[in-house]
């Protein structure tokens, strides 16, 4: 108990409270001025709608690879599941190089996409992607246990009971899965939000358009306007902590038939 | 509801789990499958449940081939022996289930669980998570929610396996009664024979997925078909004789050759009930002491070992017993009024051989 307060408060406690101090030197006019102004606002926007929407596409797309997984043998299973945690292993600066490469005009998939209207590099949409990339393993990895362990029984019950295959999905085993899909939601969120370096190379980093919020922070940054950075840091850090003690509760509430 | 499974085989793989099983349930019938786990037993539920289709061999219901029938529309009722309740859902829920599935009216359906939820000693817990019930409560509740939709059959796997020794007395009790109330056919899985003889009508015997014997639980008890029958029913002592001279004999024990062939071996087979003892010592013929002795209630269980150290096991009532004055490491005569005569060799499942009065022959033999 005690070496993990100790732990937590060097790791994370410290930093954030210096984070907090530096802030508090700046007038409240001053703060809200650099903190709400435009063009941090459309970066929340972005950063916060394409966090949410790539975890979305993951809790989705997740579920389904979590599944196939865990409930089906095949050959190469098991380089599949492996590959799954390589979004993780990967710089992420190398990902965002490798995506806007392969989604550009003239990239691999990005020549035949781009055609049908689908412009996916330096754009918000190549956000999007890039996220959803990076925060992959996430809902994966939370909901391949759970998975593991669902018993098979409850399925077949819902079956002799006169369920048929969706609605013993959206009844039984949905419902049980929900806390976990919750927690690798939320996880695959704030990893989103934190990302930096693979949006980078995919956006077109426009300010008001495709600027992360990330990037505002550098932008003051590079200015040497740390008090600026700080304020549009804080608003960040606030913004995601309430998000995560909001999908916390959500999940507390999901999981009330636990022990 | 008649079930009929005709010749029915499943193969998993390479393993046989069941083998050309033939089978008839009546309609309103309480009837156990019963058999060492591994028997094939629980093949055949699933398999009646629709849960697994048979490899060959036709399943019939009232008289028409379901086979095919997947096991949404089969109109049957399975509890599992991990009771499978929805933790997600209250115990409502769960009960209300079968019914919400078949679009139930909201009034009908609120009045048949809370019906169901009376009869099973639930009421008052419909709100409850089935974490928060005891076992013998879920076990209930997995009842209720099977029976609600109404099945034309009720289908156990191991129902008071996961339940401490107290309540699963009660629940078979419990279970012998709602049968007689509600009559519904009912048809459950069980490796405990006592279990089998105790709440059924009829019992099925498996073993490595054949059907070994089929009948009331006195038939199976008094009349096995062969060794297995008579080993997993009840206790048995098995004597291994050779013949020698014209008698089939073991260290002091001798019996009839029954027509073995001299230095063949004879087996033989005798319930602990035929086994009869005398603190009287020149009553019966042979004599033993008493090695152990298993309280049981009204009867005792007795372990006797004969001079060369055969051991033999016999039930005694408890007052007989004190009667006689007996204790453990008392000396006492014994006969062995019947036996059958087992098949020779590995073959296990001989066809049955008659009980042999067999006290004259003792008289000669000695």
């Amino acid at each position: 108990m005690g070496y993990s307060i100790v732990y937590l408060s060097l790791v994370v406690l410290i930093p954030l409270a210096g984070l907090l101090i530096r802030v508090t030197a700046m007038s409240w006019a001053d703060f809200v001025r650099v903190a709400f102004s435009d063009r941090a606002l459309a970066a929340y926007r972005l950063t916060f709608g394409a966090s949410f929407l790539a975890a979305t596409i993951n809790a989705v797309l997740g579920t389904l690879l979590a599944w196939v997984l865990t409930r089906y043998r095949f050959p190469g299973r098991k380089i599949l599941d492996a590959l799954v945690d390589f979004p993780f292993a990967l710089p992420t600066a190398v990902a965002g190089l490798t995506l806007a490469n392969l989604f550009s005009q003239t990239g691999w998939l990005g020549q035949f996409l781009v055609p049908l209207g689908l412009h996916l590099a330096y754009t918000t949409g190549g956000i999007v992607l890039a996220l959803t990339f990076v925060s992959l393993p996430f809902v994966v990895r939370t909901l391949q246990p759970v998975l593991e362990e669902f018993e098979v029984e409850l399925e077949e019950a819902a079956a002799t009971l006169g369920a048929g295959r969706w609605c013993t999905f959206r009844r039984v085993v949905f419902p049980a899965l929900l806390p976990a899909l919750m927690t690798g939601f939320a996880l695959a969120f704030a990893r989103a939000v934190g990302e930096y370096g693979s949006v980078l190379f995919i956006s077109s980093n426009k300010p008001y358009v495709s600027e992360i919020t990330p990037q505002v922070i550098m932008g003051w940054l590079d200015q040497f306007e740390y008090a600026n950075a700080m304020a549009v840091a804080v608003v960040m850090l606030s913004a995601s902590f309430a998000i995560l003690i909001t999908i916390n509760l959500l999940e507390r509430w999901a999981s009330r038939f636990q022990r | 509801m008649s079930i009929e499974l005709r010749h029915v085989s499943k193969r998993f793989g390479s393993v046989s789990a069941v083998e050309d099983v033939s089978l008839t349930v009546d309609d309103g019938e309480l009837v156990a499958l019963l058999g060492p786990s591994g028997g094939g037993k629980t093949t055949v539920l699933r398999m009646i449940a629709g849960l697994e289709v048979p490899t060959s061999g036709d399943l019939l219901v009232r008289g028409e081939r379901v086979n095919d029938v997947p096991v949404q529309k089969r109109n049957i009722g399975f509890v599992f022996q991990s009771y499978a309740l929805f933790k997600t859902m209250s115990v409502f829920d769960n009960v209300a289930f079968g019914l919400k599935i078949r679009n139930t009216p909201p009034a009908e359906m609120q009045a048949r669980v809370d019906e169901l939820l009376k009869l099973f000693g639930l009421d008052g817990l419909g709100r409850r998570l089935p974490h928060q019930l005891s076992g013998g409560q879920r076990q209930r509740v997995a009842i209720a929610r099977a029976l609600a939709p109404r099945p034309s059959v009720l289908l156990l796997d191991e129902p008071f396996g996961a339940v401490d020794a107290k309540i699963r007395q009660e629940l078979r009790e419990w279970l012998v009664r709602l049968h007689r109330e509600l009559h519904v056919t009912t048809i459950f899985v069980t490796h405990d024979q006592e279990e089998a003889m105790e709440v059924s009508n009829r019992i099925v015997i498996f073993s490595r997925g054949r059907l070994e014997q089929i009948g009331s639980p006195r038939d199976v008890y008094e009349q096995p078909k062969n060794e297995f029958v008579a080993r997993f029913i009840g206790v048995l002592n098995v004597l291994e004789l050779t013949v020698r001279g014209g008698a089939a004999r073991l260290n002091e024990l001798s019996f009839p050759s029954h027509g073995v062939a001299e230095g063949e071996t004879l087996r033989i087979g005798f319930r602990p009930y035929a086994v009869q003892i005398s603190s009287n010592l020149q009553e019966h013929p042979h004599s033993a002491v008493i090695r152990h002795v298993y309280f049981l209630g009204v009867q005792l269980r007795l372990e006797l070992e004969t001079p060369s150290g055969l051991i033999l096991r016999t039930r005694i009532v408890k007052d007989d017993f004190l009667r006689q004055g007996l204790e453990q490491g008392s000396s006492v005569s014994f006969q062995i009024r019947e036996y059958r005569v087992l098949s020779t060799g590995a073959n296990n499942l001989s066809p049955e051989v008659a009980t042999v009065h067999s006290a004259a022959n003792f008289a000669e033999g000695i």
